[in-house]
């Protein structure tokens, strides 16, 4: 992948339907009242991987998340940039395909339910000069299509995730700024073929195996 | 061998503790550390950290160790080397340092047992893991907003060599704010030591050479303003300055 990636940065609980889904139990315990800054999370390096290599099932894990989702590659230096300037600091897209393992509590961290090893593939950015558009996420495994979303729904917007990212965090050039899980992502397991599609900007295509 | 990198004349070099003044480059100059800029002394991938893994400070914040370490991830540009500047976000009213111990990974490390964990280790240096409460939320808690700041995670002033590191659990820590001492503890009182860490982390995760493990801090954690020193310091690794300064750009 040579110099790209060079951070991936994830948000939990952007698109709506989750929020609908999940809105009552963000009001009680533990939480007591809903996110109020973006839900983030790193892909650390050990997670990254390429279309065609295999996406590895821990034992004792019996399924896999897998949301395919849009990334938003960064073009230049952002600190602190407002919403309406952040067109100037994306230099395309990618597909990724952001694995996790299911887990219900947003409390602590997620690490070992997110980074572990081969626990995100990244396809290769397509530099589109699309300030505002709108994208549809297909995902299919084994062909069949399990997952179909539209960045309509998120929460936040790609200019809005940069502005409240690159508020307290700097993002670099070749940064991946993941723009969310679809609430449909279907679960995986070991032999499953699944493919992220985003009419676009491309597809990518990984198989889920047994860890040895 | 204490091994740091720094900013000098216009350039960056590794350069090797001498003495409790100097500094030697690579070239043989020897230069006064007060003429250097520190930078971080590693440019790690991945910088895991552990919260509530000393006994004391857990029973602080009222919270009960469970059968696995709360590890958590920091962004690498959090990172600032010894004697530099951390911003106090405006308007916040608890912004706190936090003592570490940083482990610093020496060889890629998957699957890694107890036994031959410290195999797996270069060297040790010092982590102020400054977390600002005023942005704490019950998700992914604690949240990259209170951790993953700018320039918010001093580290440094270099890595010590795990060889001139005896025994790493049983290392006294100490934290003082404009010379007055605020926190104290020891690697000894350590929930998960550095061998159980290790193991579970890799479990998962393949980790690689520079990568860093803040292993937590003990209690004594206080507010910090604008214009104070923060000193933390591990006994046999090393004393990390900081300053806390206003953020004037918003």
């Amino acid at each position: 992948m040579d110099a790209f990636p060079r951070s991936v940065i994830g948000v939990a609980l952007n698109f709506r339907e989750t929020m609908v889904r999940l809105g009552s139990a963000f009001a009680a315990p533990p939480y007591n009242r809903p996110p109020q800054a973006p839900v983030l999370y790193l892909k650390t390096p050990n997670t990254w991987i390429s279309p065609g290599q295999p996406i590895p099932c821990l034992a004792g894990v019996p399924r896999l998340r897998l949301a395919g989702t849009l990334g938003v590659v960064i073009s230049r230096t952002a600190c602190r940039v407002a919403a309406e300037d952040t067109s100037h600091y994306i230099a395309g897209f990618a597909v990724v395909n952001d694995v996790s393992i299911p887990h219900e509590s947003f409390y602590r961290p997620a690490l070992r339910e997110r980074c572990s090893d081969s626990f995100c593939s990244i396809g290769d950015p397509s530099y589109l000069q699309v300030a505002h558009a709108e994208f549809e996420i297909n995902v299919l495994v084994n062909n069949v299509l399990r997952c179909n979303a539209r960045t309509s729904s998120l929460v936040r917007s790609i200019p809005h995730l940069i502005q409240d990212v690159s508020e307290f965090m700097t993002l670099h050039p070749n940064d991946v700024l993941l723009i969310g899980e679809p609430d449909s992502a279907p679960l995986c397991s070991p032999g499953d073929k699944v493919r992220v599609e985003i009419p676009g900007v491309g597809a990518i295509e990984n198989k889920v195996v047994q860890a040895s | 061998m204490k091994l740091a990198r720094i900013a000098h004349a216009g350039s960056i070099h590794d350069a090797v503790a001498e003495g409790a003044s100097h500094l030697r480059l690579e070239d043989g100059r020897v230069v006064d550390q007060d003429s250097v800029v520190w930078l971080p002394p590693v440019v790690p991938g991945i910088i895991l950290a552990l919260g509530l893994n000393y006994r004391d400070h857990a029973k602080e914040l009222k919270f009960e160790p469970g059968a696995e370490p709360l590890a958590f991830l920091k962004a690498p540009t959090s990172l600032v080397g010894h004697r530099g500047q951390t911003r106090r976000p405006a308007g916040v009213t608890f912004m706190h340092y936090e003592c570490e111990l940083a482990v610093v990974i020496g060889k890629t490390a998957r699957s890694v047992t107890r036994q031959n964990a410290y195999d797996f280790v270069r060297g040790y240096t010092v982590a102020n893991d400054y977390a600002i409460r005023d942005f704490l939320e019950n998700y992914y808690r604690p949240n990259m907003r209170v951790k993953s700041r700018d320039e918010a995670t001093p580290l440094g002033p270099w890595v010590v060599d795990a060889a001139d590191v005896p025994d790493p659990m049983n290392l006294r820590l100490t934290t003082t704010v404009n010379g007055r001492l605020t926190q104290h503890g020891s690697t000894k009182d350590m929930v998960f030591d550095i061998p159980a860490i290790l193991e579970y982390v890799t479990s998962f995760m393949t980790l690689q050479p520079g990568d860093l493990i803040l292993t937590g801090t003990p209690e004594g954690v206080v507010d910090v303003k604008p214009g104070d020193e923060v000193a933390t310091e591990v006994e046999g690794v090393g004393r990390l300055v900081n300053t806390i300064v206003e953020d004037w750009t918003v």
